[in-house]
């Protein structure tokens, strides 16, 4: 191996770079064919695109609406409420990624990302209040994200491990009163709850409570009861069976008319619901595929020990089923993500809502290229964060010596 | 070695899978920190009955009393009996996602209720006993397999059980590995732990067993001191089996 290396770094550049493409785009005759057709058909969509988006398109329509693209109709003299939300996400984001020691350069990456897109928001005509909080929130992220290693060493390791779900938890909830208000708050309707802050809020919320229920219905549909086990396949298959658009109209069209006047449900609610019940039956079928991959000797060592059948499930089994299938439920996950663009079909504006209603304005009509083009780079970044959490996650979890 | 309390006692065990009648009646009594060695034939019923002791398999007919506790095949008292009962299983079953010392730890703190610290100070000494203390930190597939069903006996011996049972531990492990694991459950037997032993190893049977049990279809055929086992055996049955091991 060395003395060619040494060789090739000898040589100039120019014959390595001939070297490589001869090895891996023009090795044989049908290769080499493959590689020019390909170069031509990337060359006709990239010029089109490129010349697209920089002789014809008109980004102003972003610049203009950025703020409704991200929040919506939020009543703008509350909005600090919506800063605060981010600026709490990102600190507690940020403090779990230094304490669990993800990939440094990933993590400053995202940081660097999110930052610099708000950054955006002083750049489109923010105000001094703007600046500071996406300074403040900057500032807390790159403090968290240089201590963190700091932060695992003086905290007991346990304390962290059984505290961070639960300060997630208390997250969840603080951002939920900001955003809606009451005690001491000024209440605020969940119908101004739009744009990227309603994709978000959905998708997050959904994603939390249908993993449980997705654990719970696998769970049933190999119970040893056969009602229970007979309850849980009767709903996977129906739910399964049946599309997410015609789940969310029944959950947002159907049910205030199932259901008696006095109980009034919340549109942001009924949506979630929808979301979750849908795709929990998709997730029980993967953990299922991960209960199933447990051979029955582990079952056996686990009870010989005496430990009692929810010990069993909680210490043996799931955390090696759950450890198998994350590729499969963060890919679930991700679906469920950009399933939440079905919501504007139901009237609630989130990110592709917003988009419509965006649209539709006279100033903006025919824009749908950028329009279309701006969310499609954020779903796609959210979703690739997720992918390259879960890489992460597997990565770190990984079975070790298999 | 009187007889007058023992740990295990077994009587007319019966158990059939759909048609197959595995358990013909089967009859054993155990002394306690008495070895008993079951051999046969596969397919005789030895792993199925050494199971039924600790509840992994239940049985149709009879009677297991396990420490003066009886063993219903449906009641609550199975934790009970198998906290008393430790269990070495052919495929080590250590479990993957824990460390070593996790694997060991595990049932003393989630079923003992014993301190992480108690429970992790009992885990070395187990370790340094069967003479890995230097793997506790390392994932089971990161050990070889004599290694591995080391861990397991220390596993099994970490809640302190009254009895021991050893579904062929030694069959699956490569055969310079099998030494090593029949020399931890030889310095076993010599510290007095009741055992009740399912093995190939002539050899291990033959000097570290109080009593041997031949077993074939379901029956418990024949019942011996090692020496009169393999020198004098009274059933053909027997001789058949001895001539086509030895």
């Amino acid at each position: 191996m060395a003395p060619s290396n040494l060789q090739s770094r000898s040589t100039s550049l120019l014959p390595s770079v001939w070297g490589w493409l001869r090895r891996n785009l023009f090795s044989t005759w049908y290769n080499s064919l493959l590689t020019l057709i390909s170069v031509w058909v990337v060359y006709q969509g990239g010029r089109g695109l490129w010349v697209w988006m920089f002789t014809q398109a008109q980004w102003t329509v972003l610049q203009v609406n950025l703020r409704l693209f991200l929040i919506g109709r939020f009543p703008i003299e509350q909005i600090w409420r919506v800063w605060l939300v981010a600026v709490i996400v990102a600190a507690v984001a940020s403090f779990t990624a230094g304490i669990i020691q993800l990939n440094r350069r990933a993590v400053i990456g995202v940081g660097v990302i999110t930052v610099a897109g708000l950054g955006i928001v002083p750049l489109v005509g923010g105000q001094v209040p703007e600046i500071l909080w996406v300074l403040a929130m900057g500032g807390i992220v790159i403090m968290n994200l240089l201590l963190g290693p700091r932060y695992a060493t003086y905290l007991p390791k346990r304390l962290l491990s059984q505290g961070l779900p639960l300060l997630w938890l208390l997250t969840l909830f603080v951002v939920l009163w900001l955003l809606s208000g009451g005690w001491g708050l000024s209440s605020i309707e969940t119908n101004v709850w739009q744009g990227l802050l309603l994709t978000l809020l959905t998708a997050v919320i959904s994603i939390g409570l249908s993993f449980p229920l997705g654990v719970l219905l696998a769970l049933g549909r190999r119970s040893s009861l056969p009602v229970v086990r007979a309850l849980s396949i009767l709903y996977i298959e129906v739910v399964r069976g049946l599309p997410l658009i015609g789940i969310l109209f029944i959950a947002g069209v159907m049910l205030p008319l199932i259901l008696p006047s006095q109980i009034r449900m919340d549109d942001v609610l009924r949506a979630i619901c929808g979301l979750t019940l849908f795709s929990a039956a998709y997730l029980a079928e993967n953990v299922r595929g991960g209960l199933q991959s447990i051979p029955s000797g582990q079952i056996e060592a686990a009870q010989a020990l005496g430990l009692s059948p929810v010990l069993v499930l909680g210490l043996i089994v799931l955390p090696q089923a759950l450890r198998s299938v994350i590729p499969a439920i963060v890919g679930q996950f991700i679906g469920l993500f950009k399933d939440t663009s079905l919501l504007s079909l139901i009237g609630l504006v989130e990110l592709t809502g917003i988009s419509r209603s965006i649209l539709s304005q006279p100033r903006f009509i025919g824009r749908h290229g950028e329009v279309y083009l701006f969310i499609g780079l954020l779903y796609w970044l959210f979703c690739y964060l997720m992918s390259q959490a879960s890489r992460r996650l597997e990565r770190q979890l990984g079975v070790k010596g298999h | 070695m009187s007889a007058t309390n023992p740990i295990i006692v077994a009587t007319d065990v019966q158990k059939w899978y759909e048609a197959f009648h595995v358990l013909q009646g089967v009859n054993l009594t155990v002394e306690r920190q008495e070895v008993v060695v079951l051999m046969g034939p596969s397919g005789s019923g030895k792993s199925t009955f050494i199971r039924t002791l600790n509840a992994l398999e239940d049985y149709q007919q009879g009677q297991i009393i396990i420490d003066g506790m009886e063993l219903f095949p449906d009641l609550g008292n199975i934790e009970a009996i198998r906290r008393e009962v430790g269990m070495v299983f052919q495929q080590f079953n250590l479990f993957p996602h824990l460390t070593v010392l996790q694997n060991i730890t595990l049932a003393p703190i989630w079923v003992r209720r014993w301190p992480r610290p108690r429970a992790q100070e009992m885990a070395m000494q187990l370790l340094e006993r069967v003479d890995i203390l230097e793997q506790a930190h390392k994932y089971p597939g990161q050990l070889s397999g004599g290694q591995q069903q080391r861990v397991a006996i220390a596993r099994a011996l970490a809640m302190q059980p009254k009895i021991m049972l050893f579904d062929e531990p030694t069959s699956a492990l490569d055969p310079e590995m099998v030494k090593e694991v029949l020399e931890v459950m030889r310095s076993l037997a010599e510290s007095g732990m009741t055992m009740v032993v399912v093995t190939h190893e002539v050899g291990f049977a033959r000097e570290v067993a109080h009593r041997i049990l031949l077993m074939d279809q379901g029956k418990v055929v024949e019942t011996a001191p090692p020496e009169q086992f393999f020198q004098n055996p009274q059933e053909t049955r027997t001789k058949l089996f001895l001539s086509q091991i030895l």
